[in-house]
């Protein structure tokens, strides 16, 4: 009897089991192969007949390949610079200064950002970019990425910095070095894992974003790949499933290849704490 | 080379005194050590000199230089932490020669520089490996290269050897000292370990609270212990300390059930100037300054035995005197039997008397 409950607990466990993977891995299967599909349909099915027609297709909209090849790469990579650049400094600053309240000011920022790039500051973002005159322009589109992304990226590379004990710069300024030295030649080798996962994250985010973009900017040669995809949409509003597939694998290749390629170099880990 | 002068230092984290009205000449040439329990301010007291804390008041002398609101980097000092502080992503050679690279000595010196500390400490071998590829010793022999690479002024050691196991730790303490002694530069010492501090220091500071509490050679402060924290501290048993009532107009001391004539006691006119009748004191003896008797004595303290523990070279009884346990040291490998009941005889002249507040009377 005894045996029998725990073997139908384990059965039902690893339905369960199949069920979630199922879950997640059609969708990624389905992306896998229904670009090589020359009749493409929303059923994961393994092609009878593979072709690259699809991406020759695609290759020729010279419109969707700019976005990927030229407004993605530079929405991503400014983003990634800037949000980068800020989120390491500053969390290097709130890490080792007295400031008093520091840890409120983290949370804050935090709430705070996840209003930024949401629905709800839609209008008024629209409204000061405007204001700045910096509608339909890549800059703006990415200042809006940096104030929406930093206090999250700060949040994570706090976490890195507070793992690095302070005997390391307190050894290098008594050795003789500036502040500033300091954090260039001590601290921010060993931040370094921490900036990787900063910029691998701000990178995908702001690559695979649509909703800022897509306010932000008119004309069609600054349109990044998440509003350029509707070239492969019929004038009647229906995608046509084959392109739009083959479209989307080529979106979803360079975050991939860039985030095995960071974790196959550095490791990729939200933690901090130095390797000795 | 310099001498060190603290004159009145304090520094206040908040409402903590974590260094509280501090003043220490350390001689030049002087190997100093910084002697207290943990939270003592010892550790605080060497970053002040370091420069990685600013004081709450008083100045701070390196040589003739006032260096109290100084950057670290201006004040010429070279230090070792208690975790070393290897650049871990650095060759241990690049660690050993970053105080030289961030000064701007020319790439051949540096090399040469280097080259020599390494060997001096016999870790040339070691050059290209990373800190993570070296053991506790090398590591603490890497950290030491890196403070003596640039000839500064004075040298700080913040616990460098608490990290190393027992045997290793006595081995560093040989070679730190072989080597302060051979360069010949003024260093401050922090330590916890009492017996360390005996072994490296010329003099040594006992802290506690925030406050220095006695200042001399290891010899002066062992022998002359100035409070019973003090007493207490240093010695390994440290002194006894036995409560005990001065019976003036009776001419005796008692302790617990038993009494010491006061013509045993050399401090006799000192005690009868200073303290008052049926005065509670405390008698100070170190273990090895008492003789054990296995048969009724006169001047000696009636105890029940309890335990003896062999070490070795020596022996340790402890002997319970009412409720207070108290170690004698006898020189002897063979420890004696435990019997009932033992005579503890104190040297006269190794005897202290303390007040209430633990201050010496003398």
């Amino acid at each position: 009897m005894r045996r029998l409950r725990k073997f139908a607990g384990s059965v039902l466990f690893y339905l369960f089991v199949i069920f979630v993977t199922a879950f997640y891995a059609l969708p990624l299967l389905w992306l896998v192969f229904t670009p090589f599909n020359p009749r493409a349909t929303l059923a994961v099915e393994i092609p009878a007949q593979p072709t690259l027609d699809n991406f020759r297709e695609v290759f020729g909209n010279t419109f969707a390949m700019r976005a990927i090849g030229q407004n993605n790469l530079i929405l991503a990579t400014g983003t990634m610079v800037g949000v980068t650049l800020i989120a390491t400094l500053t969390a290097y600053a709130l890490s080792r200064a007295r400031v008093p309240g520091r840890d409120y000011l983290s949370y804050i920022l935090i709430l705070f950002s996840s209003v930024v790039t949401g629905t709800a500051a839609m209008v008024p973002i629209f409204l000061i970019i405007s204001a700045m005159r910096l509608i339909d322009t890549h800059l703006g589109v990415i200042l809006v990425f940096i104030g929406g992304y930093v206090p999250s990226a700060i949040f994570i590379m706090r976490d890195f910095v507070d793992g690095i004990p302070r005997s390391y710069e307190e050894s290098a300024l008594v050795s003789g070095a500036t502040p500033w030295r300091v954090f260039l030649d001590v601290a921010l080798p060993l931040v370094r894992p921490g900036m990787m996962v900063i910029a691998i994250w701000a990178f995908v985010h702001a690559w695979g974003a649509f909703l800022v973009p897509f306010v932000l900017l008119r004309s069609p040669e600054n349109m990044p790949a998440s509003t350029a995809i509707y070239s492969f949409y019929t004038e009647a509003g229906t995608p046509n499933i084959t392109l739009v597939s083959a479209y989307s694998l080529l979106y979803a290749l360079p975050v991939l290849v860039l985030y095995l390629l960071v974790n196959w170099r550095y490791g990729f880990r939200f933690f901090g704490g130095i390797k000795r | 080379m310099a001498r060190v002068v603290l004159d009145h230092v304090s520094k206040h984290f908040g409402t903590v005194k974590a260094v509280d009205d501090v003043s220490l000449t350390i001689e030049d040439g002087e190997f100093f050590a910084l002697l207290g329990p943990s939270g003592c301010g010892k550790t605080t007291t060497l970053r002040l000199v370091a420069g990685l804390e600013l004081p709450t008041a008083g100045t701070i002398h390196i040589g003739a230089r006032d260096v109290t609101a100084l950057a670290p980097r201006e004040r010429d000092v070279a230090m070792v932490f208690q975790d070393y502080a290897l650049y871990p992503h650095m060759l241990i050679f690049d660690n050993i020669g970053y105080p030289l690279k961030v000064r701007g000595v020319e790439k051949n010196e540096l090399c040469a520089r280097v080259t020599n500390a390494a060997r001096s400490l016999e870790i040339d071998h070691l050059l290209d490996r990373r800190p993570g590829q070296l053991s506790g010793g090398q590591q603490q022999r890497a950290a030491v290269a890196r403070a003596v690479v640039h000839h500064a002024q004075v040298f700080l050691f913040d616990e460098p050897l608490s990290n190393l196991d027992a045997k290793l730790r006595v081995e560093a303490r040989g070679f730190l000292k072989h080597l302060q002694h051979e360069i010949g530069i003024t260093t401050i010492y922090v330590t916890h370990d009492q017996a360390e501090a005996m072994a490296l220091a010329d003099r040594l500071a006992i802290m506690d609270r925030g406050k220095v509490v006695q200042v001399g050679t290891p010899q002066q402060v062992y022998r002359h212990p100035r409070t019973t924290f003090v007493a207490s501290f240093l010695g390994n048993p440290p002194m006894n300390l036995l409560p005990c009532r001065f019976e003036r107009t009776r001419n005796r001391i008692r302790v617990n059930e038993v009494t010491l004539s006061l013509e045993y006691v050399p401090q006799a006119d000192t005690l009868r100037a200073r303290v008052r009748e049926d005065e509670e004191l405390i008698l100070g003896i170190r273990p090895e300054h008492i003789t054990l008797h296995t048969t009724e004595t006169v001047y000696a303290i009636p105890g029940e035995m309890y335990v003896t523990q062999p070490l070795g070279a020596e022996s340790l009884v402890i002997v319970r005197v009412g409720d207070t346990p108290v170690s004698v040291r006898l020189f002897t490998d063979e420890p004696p039997q435990l019997v009932g009941r033992v005579w503890l005889q104190p040297d006269p002249k190794r005897i202290f008397f303390y007040n209430r507040n633990g201050e010496l009377i003398e």
